[in-house]
């Protein structure tokens, strides 16, 4: 919005407008206060049922985008771990 | 059955305890037994609203720590027999609001006034949460304003997920109370509208209290606006208010809406 629609229209657009995109993102927010938190547990019970490792080695981000987020999971895992676990049949 | 209330916000300064006072004794005046209780422990103001602040003697942290019986704290108005105040006390630690002690005092005062009214102090902390724990209704005062109107989407979040209601599953009502509006100003576009507000909080409209000078007035006399001149608009406004609170049908009155054009063309000027 330029200088002049400010002056003829008022600030109170600007306002509205604001607070509706602030508030659509802190409303999501809300509502999913730690689904990182749940994401990485669950997570962490799957990959620990079939393979040993740290928890400390893992990492788990997320990237909010405008139309696609990504869910990045980072886990290190010691080697000749596979000699371990059954073969799957 | 008595309705507990909680007037609350988020900011600060936006009008709960102005709104506190004349809501109840809007209620009172209409033949309501009414308490007003001040959640707002170590800053209380609500005694100075109703200009009781010489005659507080226990307070709800006395009450709490069973240093006085609830009846010796309850301060009845000189005005309205049928209004009473719960004042906070001043002195003491926040933290001396505990969850057990605050739910006694509820259910003693569920069973001796139709209207129990919990000015709740600014901020999400634990007077704020303490305060709304026990709501069967909330009332949410904001200004037409973007940090106010922010704060009080937040506390509605904060309503429908740490009040007992909302843990049963249940809802707590929800009004939203618009105070300190400007018409002249919204008509300019210089201030969220009503229309504004109710659509981003997409929450049902209690009333419209038009800013004032009657009250800053009554504030420095010790009076409810709406026991110092109940012809002001902002006293006629908290009728219309506590009337719908009590379940009656008001038309709601958007203030500026019915103004001639004279006055739309030389402003205007503050009731």
């Amino acid at each position: 919005m330029n200088l002049f629609n400010l002056i003829r229209r008022g600030s109170a657009p600007v306002a509205r407008e604001r607070l509706q995109i602030l508030l659509a993102h802190e409303r999501i927010a809300r509502s999913q206060p730690d689904l990182l938190g749940v994401l990485r547990e669950e997570i962490l019970a799957v990959i620990s049922r079939h393979v040993a490792f740290e928890p400390d080695k893992v990492q788990i981000k997320m990237d909010r985008g405008k139309s696609v987020s990504t869910l990045e999971v980072d886990i290190e895992i010691p080697n000749g771990f596979g000699a371990a676990l059954p073969r799957a049949s | 059955m008595a309705q507990v209330l909680v007037v609350t916000s988020g900011k600060g300064g936006v009008g709960k305890t102005t709104s506190t006072a004349a809501l109840g004794a809007a209620l009172a005046h209409e033949g309501e037994n009414v308490v007003v209780i001040d959640f707002d422990v170590g800053l209380r103001n609500l005694d100075l609203m109703l200009g009781a602040e010489r005659r507080v003697v226990f307070d709800l942290i006395n009450v709490i720590q069973g240093v006085a019986k609830l009846p010796q704290a309850l301060i009845r108005d000189k005005r309205l027999e049928n209004l009473v105040l719960l004042p906070a006390s001043q002195t003491r630690d926040k933290d001396a609001l505990t969850e057990d002690g605050v739910a006694r005092v509820i259910a003693e005062l569920r069973k001796k006034f139709d209207w129990i009214i919990c000015d709740s102090p600014a901020g999400i902390e634990r007077g704020a949460t303490l305060a709304m724990r026990h709501a069967d209704a909330a009332i949410i005062v904001t200004n037409p304003e973007v940090s106010s109107v922010r704060d009080s989407d937040r506390i509605i979040g904060l309503l429908d997920s740490k009040t007992i209601k909302a843990e049963r599953g249940e809802r707590v009502d929800k009004h939203l109370l618009i105070t300190r509006y400007q018409p002249a100003r919204a008509t300019r576009g210089e201030m969220l509208s009503i229309d504004d507000v109710l659509e981003i909080l997409s929450t049902p409209l209690l009333g419209i209290i038009p800013e004032s000078e009657e009250v800053l007035r009554a504030s420095n006399v010790g009076s409810p606006v709406t026991l110092s001149n109940a012809q002001s608009a902002p006293a006629r406004a908290y009728f219309d208010a506590a009337r719908r609170l009590k379940g009656m049908d008001v038309p709601m009155l958007v203030p500026g809406e019915s103004r001639g054009l004279l006055n739309m063309l030389f402003g205007r000027k503050a009731a």
